[in-house]
């Protein structure tokens, strides 16, 4: 399979802390990857300068073959990348019809509109709300509607820092079949996850970030079973 | 929400009052204002058609401030440049021939220009929220500095002389080259009606215009300038056009009022005239057109009616409707009434209204 996303070295230094020290990560088309490792490990920053909001102080991203690095987040948007955060980012003051409507203009026909708007939010299992505030949606709802926002411009890459933060165990069960039934359809999805019961519900391949490099790399039982990665989450020595 | 047809164009949800019975006020409103000059004299209708020219300036802050979230402080800057290219050039051209049109748009042409240079700065810079404010407030008030000084013969312009402080005067007025080689001059009634007529084809465009798929991401960009970069929109370009298009409307209101009393002075970029849109604006309710425009014609002929009797007085008030709108109704009065009236008609007609909304909503699904 070919490599859809590729980090060649990818660095990002902080005044006095290398937060990202030459990363190289491929992830090939099709896949879910699951990123772990401890709190500040680098992963949300890893993402950002995936997505163009952090400029690397060295390496480079490649997406699809083509070179990113110097491109600005709403290129590399429009190039076929899309990112949930790890805050939810949608547009509380406005219906959550309309949360939809702003994503999905971007790629569907005015005509299509109406038809797909429907299609996301029997999807996101949010029909009853349509017409509802998203600043009034449930915390895991509003989480829902952010992917679904991200997933209304079709990427080729689905970038999900913490999907299940604050979500019931029923919510995150049902956000991990969620991202099962995106990659059946073909979806390429990295997800940054805490909660090991979701990444062994969603994940075949887990990459183990530590100190901003990446420190093991493997299938979901190696990972699991690897005792030096029990030893840096849990601190043993 | 579904939208069907040509009328549809102009609804949406971005405007607060859509629909078929809003056509109909909104036709009834313009036929009403349209027949004043039939009945009223001189002195009311020329009054109205000062009340109306400021509310371009209303609207395009109310565009860039209410839709798309960025408070500029500065949109008489836009409003005096006009003012004084359209007094520049139309001195220097006269007006026979109707070449006061062409004064009229190179006026127009200047604070858009202006407002393109301004705004690209500030948005690829990196300029936010306040700080637009801070440096905008700045453009208008180096201008009315500079402006105040130009009082000697030597700061004149071909042959318009600037005249410092006390402002520039004498250009005429708008004219339309007509049958039999006559020109008409837009004065009095017929500059009202020409006035009435742009607002409305303005009003109609910004409508259309917020509730388009630009509309939709100028809106986005207030909610959450980073989702809406995340979302593949180019955000500081859309905030560069938003501020052209204001700083544009804000010429267009500039250009009228000199026009109307054939003068304009420094002080109409001052500070007092710099905080009187933002008053307006966020009294009226910044986030809906229909609201900015009442409220504007509104404010204004209540200042006015205050002013006979000391200029002071309409400004304390406008200052204590500023600080009553933003702790009791921060989304402004008008929506703010609207709103009231309909809370009571709900509580007085409660059950017949409820049922016949279900009775909507069921036959629609």
């Amino acid at each position: 399979m070919a490599a859809l996303l590729e980090t060649r070295g990818l660095t990002k230094y902080f005044g006095g802390l290398y937060a990202i020290n030459g990363v190289d990560l491929t992830i090939d088309a099709g896949e879910i990857r699951c990123l772990i490792g401890p709190n500040g490990a680098g992963k949300s920053t890893l993402f950002k300068l995936i997505i163009g909001t952090y400029q690397p102080t060295g390496g480079t991203v490649l997406f699809g073959g083509a070179d990113l690095t110097l491109l600005k987040p709403y290129q590399r948007v429009n190039q076929g990348l899309s990112i949930k955060f790890q805050v939810p980012g949608i547009f509380l003051d406005l219906l959550v019809d309309q949360n939809l409507r702003i994503a999905l203009q971007q790629k569907s026909g005015p005509h299509e509109i109406d038809e797909e708007v429907d299609r996301l939010l029997d999807f996101l299992d949010l029909a009853q709300s349509r017409d509802m505030q998203a600043g009034n949606l449930s915390h895991g709802q509003q989480q829902w509607l952010e992917i679904g926002m991200a997933i209304a411009l079709k990427p080729r890459l689905l970038l999900l820092d913490e999907p299940t933060a604050g979500m019931s165990p029923e919510e995150t069960f049902k956000t991990g079949e969620l991202v099962k039934r995106l990659n059946a359809e073909g979806m390429t999805v990295i997800v940054i996850e805490h909660d090991m019961t979701f990444v062994r519900q969603i994940a075949k391949k887990v990459t183990v970030l530590h100190f901003g490099k990446v420190f093991d790399e493997g299938s979901l039982e190696d990972i699991i079973n690897s005792d030096d990665v029990a030893r840096i989450y849990l601190g043993k020595d | 929400m579904r939208r069907t047809g040509l009328l549809a164009l102009f609804d949406g949800p971005q405007t607060a009052w859509n629909g078929m019975s809003f056509r109909l006020c909104f036709v009834l409103a313009v036929l009403a204002l349209a027949t004043v000059p039939l009945y009223a004299e001189f002195f009311v209708v020329n009054n109205l058609a000062y009340f109306l020219l400021w509310t371009f300036m209303a609207l395009g802050l109310s565009l860039i401030w209410g839709y798309a979230g960025i408070l500029s402080f500065g949109q008489t800057a836009f409003f005096g440049l006009a003012g004084y290219g359209y007094g520049v050039v139309s001195i220097n051209l006269g007006d026979a021939h109707g070449l006061t049109w062409v004064a009229f748009l190179a006026a127009l042409v200047l604070p858009a220009l202006l407002a393109a240079l301004i705004g690209y700065f500030m948005f690829y810079g990196g300029i936010r929220d306040v700080f637009v404010g801070i440096v905008t407030l700045s453009i208008t008030l180096v201008f009315e500095t500079f402006m105040a000084q130009t009082a000697g013969p030597e700061w004149h312009i071909g042959s318009a002389r600037l005249n410092g402080f006390n402002g520039m005067s004498g250009m005429p007025a708008l004219t339309v080259p007509w049958f039999g080689g006559e020109d008409v001059m837009l004065d009095g009634n017929t500059f009202f009606w020409f006035v009435l007529a742009l607002l409305v084809v303005v009003y109609l465009a910004l409508r259309w215009l917020v509730n388009s798929r630009f509309g939709n991401v100028l809106v986005a960009i207030r909610e959450n300038p980073d989702r809406a970069e995340m979302l593949g929109y180019n955000v500081r370009r859309y905030q560069t056009i938003a501020f052209v298009i204001g700083g544009t409307l804000a010429g267009v209101s500039g250009i009228l009022y000199t026009t109307w009393g054939s003068y304009i002075t420094p002080s109409s970029m001052g500070l007092t005239s710099a905080a009187l849109p933002i008053i307006w604006v966020a009294a009226g309710g910044r986030k809906d057109i229909t609201a900015t425009m009442v409220a504007t014609v509104f404010l204004i002929w209540v200042s006015q009616t205050l002013a006979v009797k000391g200029a002071q007085y309409a400004l304390v008030l406008m200052g204590v409707l500023l600080l009553l709108v933003v702790l009791l109704a921060p989304e402004g009065l008008v929506l703010a009434t609207v709103r009231g009236i309909r809370r009571v008609v709900l509580r007085v007609t409660g059950r017949r209204v409820a049922t016949t909304a279900m009775a909507k909503r069921t036959e629609g699904s």
